[in-house]
């Protein structure tokens, strides 16, 4: 029998029960839907982590200060105050493959400009923070490294920072007061948004390191030395050579200090959402077999029912395997149909969730076709042993069945 | 010439029940291309066995069959499948259309399953033609449930017809039919022997056995007569009989 025909006769059959086919095929809707929903759900949370560690910069490798024990009390990571300049000016002058280096110092302050105040985060840092954060401005310029050698009193200032203190007028060129002392704002930052911690970024106030330390804080110590890599491959071998150096410095004494590189807060991130990408598949894969199922149910039911049309066939010379295939054909086509319409309600379910829930999600054209095919094969899979019992028909017993 | 069907000592055993039921006993028999057989017995008498065999749905437990001097008492499955779809055509008691399938879709059905795949159009064709020989060829659109029982039957025959077969099988060909559709059925039994195609069909009624030429009667599994029809009913001549006395029956009434 031809295929044209096989499946001419397949479609006449599914066309007679058209409401038994399509509750049917439901099975497989909902499992491709599924399938192509939950995967979308998961590569929109996937790249919404990818944009958030992006978000932080490019290959940022950081060092924090290590504990200290002071009476038997034990300080907690960053407590101790073991980072220096000298030790910056080390990791710039002598670790290979680091693009840029911020000796960093950050403590919250009340700010006080235009009449109103405000309690942020100062943070210290060298001019190349804002390249190493990848962090554009909105207005103004970045302070210069003539600033940190004469400790300026200049600041750039968050978003948030300028919408507080500054809600109808241009914070550009305004003074700023932190502890008392006149700062000149020289620069607004664009609007940078939460990190991965929920913490606002834009709620920030950088000054020089050195009027930091000096003016500000009177700090003597660093709060960290934020570093950038010359590529994510290099920023392993990076955090590896800064260790080394800063041990090396440390002339035998323990190690009072902890680099961690951005590549590893990446991939934690992604395992994590991985997680999450997968447990969600799993239970796709979960409908789309119980769907399966439905389809292996359906097919028996059909072939006891048309016990006789397959005598019938047999008899004017069709031989197992046409009846095979006819059956079989039945079963692919409902489970393909089933496949088409799963990717619809998948793609719809999809535009659903971003609409509604707000969920940034990604339709991959991959799983489309990849759960396209799986429909197919579900009913190939799932087809076979009805097509197959339809097939071992004995004609006579076939004909004589009431 | 060589005899279309030659069936020699053969033997059908079921051994499915607790007892083996030994159904056709070493049955010998010559059907010559142009015969009109009529296969009778009682229930039980093996006829239906017989039938089978001779249709090749089943293989004998012994003995030899040669249908158009091939030895199908060896083929397999699909050898048996390809011979029936060839060779034979079927007539059912119960006519077996496929339902929801026009009279031409079910017409063209053995074509499907030909080892020479024809176009779409020569099966219609030949498909249509099939239905013209049955007087049937303006009801080609027609669903089963919307045609009589004598029409559903002559579509079962054009379909029996449409690969031309050696011999015409037919089982109980009216015995879901009244006696005047029965009489037409034969008609066209009759017209198509006298074009020469051989046919062999079972009945337990007497009377439409008398529209064939030669009658068989079997008996556990034994050909216990063997007789060629003397005085053979022709369906014309029983139609218009049958019309008269219809006729007779209104005046009477009126």
């Amino acid at each position: 029998m031809r295929l044209t025909n096989t499946t001419k006769v397949a479609l006449s059959a599914l066309r007679r029960n058209k409401l038994r086919s399509l509750l049917t095929a439901l099975g497989i809707i909902i499992g491709v839907g599924a399938v192509i929903a939950m995967v979308a759900i998961g590569n929109g949370a996937k790249a919404q982590i990818e944009a958030q560690v992006a978000n932080l910069g490019q290959n940022i490798v950081q060092v924090f200060p290590g504990n200290f024990t002071a009476g038997g009390m034990r300080s907690g990571w960053g407590g101790a105050s073991s980072l220096t300049v000298e030790d910056a000016e080390a990791v710039a002058r002598e670790v290979a493959n680091v693009e840029a280096v911020s000796s960093e110092v950050r403590d919250g302050q009340q700010v006080l400009a235009n009449g109103l105040n405000w309690n942020t985060q100062v943070l210290g840092e060298s001019p190349d923070y804002l390249y190493i954060r990848s962090w554009p401005l909105a207005a103004g310029a970045m302070f210069a490294e003539s600033d940190v050698k004469t400790m300026g009193k200049v600041a750039v200032i968050g978003k948030t920072v300028a919408d507080q203190l500054f809600p109808n007028t241009d914070p550009l060129g305004a003074t700023l007061r932190i502890r008392n002392i006149p700062f000149k704002i020289v620069g607004v930052l664009g609007a940078k948004g939460f990190n991965l911690f929920g913490q606002d970024q834009d709620d920030v106030v950088l000054i020089p390191y050195t009027s930091h330390m000096k003016r500000v804080s009177r700090r003597t110590n660093l709060s960290g030395i934020v570093v950038q890599a010359a590529s994510a491959e290099s920023s392993a071998a990076v955090q590896a050579d800064i260790t080394a150096l800063l041990t090396e410095r440390r002339r035998g004494r323990e190690p009072d200090f902890t680099v961690r590189s951005q590549v590893e807060l990446a991939q934690t991130a992604n395992e994590s959402s991985q997680t999450m990408r997968r447990l969600l598949l799993a239970i796709a894969c979960v409908s789309l077999f119980v769907g399966g199922i439905g389809v292996m149910n359906i097919m028996l039911v059909s072939v006891t029912e048309r016990t006789r049309e397959i005598g019938i066939r047999l008899a004017v010379g069709a031989h197992g395997a046409d009846v095979l295939r006819q059956f079989l054909s039945e079963a692919v086509i409902l489970s393909a149909l089933g496949g088409v319409l799963g990717i619809l309600f998948g793609v719809g379910l999809a535009h659903a969730v971003k609409t509604f829930l707000l969920w940034p999600v990604q339709i991959s054209t991959l799983w489309i076709a990849i759960s396209f095919g799986v429909s197919a094969l579900v009913g190939i899979v799932f087809g076979f042993f009805p097509a197959w019992k339809a097939a071992q028909l004995d004609p006579i017993d076939a004909l004589r069945f009431e | 010439m060589a005899a279309v069907v030659k069936i020699e000592e053969i033997h059908k055993i079921y051994d499915s029940g607790e007892v083996p039921v030994h159904a056709v006993r070493g049955v010998s028999l010559e059907i010559q291309r142009g015969e009109f057989v009529a296969l009778m017995g009682a229930s039980g008498s093996g006829k239906s066995t017989l039938m089978n065999l001779l249709g090749c749905l089943d293989r004998p437990t012994r003995g030899r069959y040669l249908l158009d001097g091939i030895d199908v008492s060896g083929l397999d499955r699909n050898e048996l499948a390809d011979i029936r779809n060839q060779k034979l055509g079927f007539v059912f008691q119960g006519f077996n259309l496929l339902s929801r399938t026009s009279a031409l879709e079910n017409v063209e059905l053995p074509m499907m399953y030909g080892r020479h795949q024809l176009s779409a159009r020569e099966m219609r064709e030949r498909a249509l033609h099939s239905l013209e020989i049955v007087g049937l060829a303006d009801r080609s659109g027609h669903f089963p449930n919307q045609l009589s029982g004598g029409q559903q039957q002559r579509v079962a025959i054009a379909r029996a017809l449409v690969n031309r077969p050696e011999v015409l099988l037919a089982d109980e060909p009216t015995g879901n039919l009244d006696s005047k559709t029965s009489v037409e059925v034969m008609g066209v039994f009759q017209k198509l022997n006298d074009q020469g195609i051989t046919i062999v069909m079972v009945t337990h009624e007497l009377d439409i056995a008398h529209y064939c030429k030669r009658n068989l009667i079997l008996r556990d599994g034994y050909i216990v007569s063997d007789v060629q029809v003397k005085e053979r009913l022709l369906s014309a001549t029983e139609l218009a009989k049958l019309k008269s006395a219809e006729a007779e029956a209104k005046l009477t009434a009126h």
